[in-house]
């Protein structure tokens, strides 16, 4: 329950913090923290506009993505406390339910007959394959490490006992902060800020959305980067009490989001045909997570 | 006696709707076969409530001197199977009698055709319970006839007869290898009873690998396991939409079965073969859904994902053979539990897309997905259906396919923590191949789905036909149980132990505390789709609260300020996959042609592609050629005149003549040396 509220919080700044970190880097003031939350607000009280190409996909599609997204925040833990949702196995169902999401998207992305929304809907759908064996790996690794399946005992389990198992830690926070820039679209893989259609994924495929079923597509995929960095922030909180892991929760996300800030104001976004290669190295090192792993399971204990 | 009255009883309405085709009229018979195959559908929901609240049921018959005595046998496995195949049996016959109505004038043709599905139906149930090999071998071959027969409902078309003959030559190929299989028990052991291989390999157990390796293969051509899977891509679009949806849904199943079955009758140690079934399957799974990917025909990419299917089935199956190798009960339980839920899953969602694709056939004449799009506005029902299917089929909650996925999965990541390192490798290996397939799913029936039934029309295809709800209400039934399967897969785990009970042998044995550790966790599973469904519902409702009061337009897609044509300019298959069949372009093979503009005035330009199955040109069409090259080097033997015929026939008389004669001396000649 306790991450559900947390998560919540802290997306109404999370994204808001990325924005003033990348307009203070370019020598901008830049909008309030709360900015996006109140546009994804305004949206919300507007009327739509509907191609007459579309059908029901596209009026439902946004709707299932918020709620396979929610559902996925259910089962998010926060330290000792499990998620709402938690079973042996439900990192599975966790990846499966984003997959439901990302699906409808794709559809109704299709849904429009824009040639611009079929190519990113083509590319959503390709790099969103590539990355799935990323997220896999390291919860395989981390299955291995712990003997456990559920979010909430490998969590729970996770001991950070010798130096090797530090660059554990590590490197699965760079794997997952990549995979959540990844999926939720943001540099280097996709700019949610270019206004040249042909070189969007994630924004080209909404261009005919509006109104309430924008607000929800956005304030999904800013949920869902919150819900990535629980998720890490999971990785270092541990057993600590709440009065001390809810800080560290807020602390942890306010440095990713700045993180994401810095590296999308010092990178350029990639040329599309470079973004397989890119995603597959993070599966390769996902990979070394798990080798790492086994070599101290196998050499240290 | 009266145990072996339900089987009797469901081969002798088969044998008196056979016998009584001939004399009926087209109305006739359409009524007497839905309300016979119904009947005997009946018959067997009964018999497989029987079996999984009473046990085991055998029976015997005395049968002649040369077969022995027959035994039948209907156990839990026997059970599930035929549980599955009469469900989708229901279903396809149902619907398959509206498809057919449009052939009403071909009576003979489809008298044929009534008495082949009635044969594959009832031999599809009795292989389930026979236990003598003869008996075996003769149920097996009606049903590859029969089979045949129903695929080439429209012989007068090339195409649909090439793709027969090509399917019935490959299923003898496995029939002979089932044979050779039965013989090599029959001779070592002399009976042809199916316990005499259970006898024979706990003898030699060493042996009882190769044993089982040559039943996998005669049964993997049927299963459609990579690189035997290529009769698959062609019978299916061939056969009409309910025979394909049937034959995918459990035709290709009885291979399944056949593994299945010889695992519980073969004593051997299971990690050699475990390791081979899962390497071969994550290579069919992988290969199958690539492949899928790159077709245009509706049906094509179809079978295709059957074979993507039999794939994830196989590494259900290959886990349950590690875990019996390796006396791990966990990855017993959990792989051949994966693997038998998603048999039957894949029979639901398969015979949906096959059944929905002929709705389509029917309302357009064409399967080319590239001249398809907008049929969401003409077909809802079907629309509707082939979403959900598609999405059952990527294995996205809250429908099935993510329960028999979700168990292997769990399986796989269980069992990572052991002991041997190649073990966990493997375990890797899988499911990174699973999550894989799963990505790979994912793009081809957004592909499908999207292009056929969204946007605008791509071609100018003639649309006949408004569907009729009527004819959908078998679809949506299995559409319900699809949806049943997913939020209560609880219900199954109790069948499922009861089948498991079977794979396990010598001194490995399941544990309660194994199964209610693992099975168990597919409740919060079930439940959280069912959370899903409701907060997808709520989101709904709340979205539709908010915006009653709120301006809603309706204006053409925004083209960002082209305003040209639209639906021409709209994303095709081809293009929707171009990225990934260049990243992919190793694997697979693409037939280009392409008319590029080479002068400065706009000049007619055009691009065609065929894709190509590489394993198949690898596998049969390269040694067919090899082998015909050969043959020809021989033909100036053939020359057509008499004498010459003649003067061979005198050769070989001679011959016969001569190498008797030739050996006698030559051991003469040896035994001198010998002595020297």
């Amino acid at each position: 329950m306790i991450s559900i509220i947390i998560i919540f919080t802290a997306s109404l700044f999370f994204l808001g913090i990325v924005n003033k970190t990348r307009s203070l880097v370019s020598g901008r003031k830049g909008p309030g923290i709360f900015q996006p939350v109140k546009d994804i607000l305004r949206l919300f009280g507007k009327g739509s506009v509907y191609s007459s190409t579309s059908s029901y996909i596209f009026r439902i599609a946004p709707s299932i993505y918020f709620a396979s997204v929610v559902i996925a925040i259910f089962m998010v833990p926060h330290g000792n406390v499990p998620g709402i949702i938690s079973f042996n196995g439900d990192f599975i169902m966790f990846a499966y339910l984003l997959g439901l999401g990302k699906f409808l998207m794709i559809v109704a992305a299709l849904d429009t007959g824009s040639s611009f929304e079929g190519m990113g809907a083509s590319r959503e759908a390709l790099f969103s394959m590539l990355i799935e064996p990323a997220f896999f790996i390291l919860m395989g690794s981390f299955a291995l490490f712990t003997g456990y399946t559920s979010f909430y005992s490998i969590f729970n389990t996770l001991h950070f006992g010798n130096h090797i198992s530090y660059l554990i830690g590590g490197l699965s926070t760079f794997v997952l902060l990549l995979i959540a820039m990844t999926e939720t679209s943001r540099m280097p893989v996709d700019d949610p800020k270019t206004h040249l259609e042909l070189t969007m994924i994630h924004e080209v495929m909404i261009l005919d959305n509006s109104g309430i079923d924008l607000a929800m597509i956005m304030y999904a995929t800013l949920l869902k980067m919150v819900m990535y960095g629980s998720l890490i922030t999971n990785f270092f909180i541990g057993g600590l009490p709440l009065f001390m892991s809810i800080p560290m929760f807020f602390m942890i996300q306010g440095s990713l989001a700045i993180c994401i800030g810095l590296i999308e104001s010092f990178m350029a976004r990639f040329r599309m045909n470079h973004n397989p290669q890119y995603i597959l190295m993070l599966t390769s090192v996902s990979l070394l997570v798990f080798f790492v792993v086994l070599l101290i399971l196998t050499k240290f204990n | 006696m009266h145990k072996s009255l339900l089987i009797e009883v469901f081969n002798l309405l088969a044998i008196i709707l056979i016998g009584t085709v001939p004399f009926l009229s087209i109305r006739q018979l359409a009524k007497a076969s839905i309300i016979l195959i119904t009947l005997q559908i009946l018959i067997a929901f009964s018999m497989v409530i029987l079996i999984f609240s009473k046990g085991t049921l055998t029976f015997q018959y005395p049968g002649s001197i040369i077969t022995g005595i027959l035994t039948f046998k209907a156990d839990y496995l026997s059970a599930w199977f035929i549980g599955l195949i009469s469900f989708t049996f229901l279903t396809g016959t149902f619907w398959g009698l509206k498809y057919l109505e449009k052939y009403q004038q071909y009576v003979s043709k489809l008298k044929i055709h009534v008495i082949a599905y009635v044969l594959v139906y009832t031999s599809l149930i009795d292989l389930c319970l026979i236990q003598n090999t003869l008996l075996f071998l003769v149920a097996w071959e009606i049903m590859a006839v029969g089979s045949f027969l129903v695929i080439i409902f429209e012989w007068e078309k090339k195409d649909t007869l090439k793709a027969g003959i090509n399917f019935l030559i490959q299923s003898h190929i496995g029939i002979i290898l089932l044979t050779l299989a039965f013989i090599w028990v029959k001779i070592k052991t002399g009976s042809f009873d199916f316990s005499a291989i259970t006898t024979y390999t706990s003898i030699h157990p060493a042996l009882g690998t190769a044993l089982f390796l040559l039943f996998f293969t005669g049964f993997a051509i049927k299963a459609g396991f990579v690189p035997f899977h290529t009769w698959l891509p062609l019978a299916h679009p061939a056969a009409p939409a309910h025979i394909s949806g049937i034959m995918s849904g459990v035709i290709i199943k009885i291979g399944i079965f056949g593994i299945l079955r010889m695992i519980t009758l073969i004593e051997t140690q299971y990690t050699m073969a475990g390791y081979f079934v899962l390497g071969l399957s994550v290579i069919t799974g992988i290969y199958g859904v690539m492949l899928a990917i790159i077709q245009h025909n509706l049906k094509r990419l179809l079978a295709y994902h059957s074979i993507e299917n039999i794939g994830i089935i196989g590494i259900g199956i290959g886990a349950g053979c590690l875990g019996m190798g390796m006396g791990n009960s966990t990855l017993l339980l959990l792989g051949f539990s994966g693997a038998l839920l998603h048999t039957l899953n894949h029979s639901l969602f398969k015979s949906l897309l096959f059944f929905t694709s002929g709705n389509i056939y029917q309302a357009t004449h064409t399967m080319n997905i590239e001249s398809l799009g907008g049929m969401i506005k003409k077909l809802p029902h079907t629309a509707a259906l082939f979403l959900m299917a598609s999405l059952a089929i990527c294995g996205l909650p809250p429908f099935n396919g993510f329960v028999s996925e979700f168990l292997i999965y769990k399986g796989l990541f269980s069992e990572l923590k052991a002991s041997q390192f190649m073990f966990t490798l493997s375990m890797l290996f899988s499911f990174f191949g699973l999550v894989l397939i799963g990505g790979l799913a994912m793009i081809c029936f957004t592909k499908a789905f999207g292009v056929v039934f969204l946007g605008n029309t791509r071609g100018s295809v003639y649309i006949k036909t408004v569907e009729c709800p009527m004819n959908t209400i078998p679809l949506y039934a299995i559409a319900l149980v699809m949806l049943a399967i997913g939020i209560f897969p609880f219900l199954f785990i109790h069948p499922l132990v009861q089948t498991i009970d079977l794979f396990v042998k010598g001194n490995l044995s399941i544990a309660g505390d194994t199964i209610h550790n693992n099975l168990e966790c597919i409740l919060p599973a079930g439940l959280t789709s069912l959370g899903l469904i409701i907060t997808v519902l709520t989101i709904l409702l709340l979205r539709k609260m908010l915006t009653t009061n709120k301006p809603i337009k309706e204006y053409e897609t925004w083209g960002c300020g082209f305003p040209g044509n639209i639906p021409k300019a709209q994303y095709t298959a081809s293009s929707f996959i171009h990225t990934y069949s260049k990243l992919a372009e190793p694997v697979l093979l693409v037939k280009k042609e392409k008319k590029v503009a080479r002068v400065l005035y706009p000049s007619e330009i055009k691009q065609t592609t065929h894709p190509f199955d590489k394993l198949e040109f690898l596998f049969i069409d390269k040694p067919l050629s090899w082998y015909r090259w050969v043959i020809n080097q021989f033909t100036f033997l053939q020359n057509g005149n008499l004498q010459y015929y003649i003067f061979y026939g005198l050769i070989f008389i001679l011959m016969i003549l001569i190498f008797p004669l030739l050996v006698s001396k030559l051991t003469a000649f040896m035994n001198f040396f010998n002595q020297l």
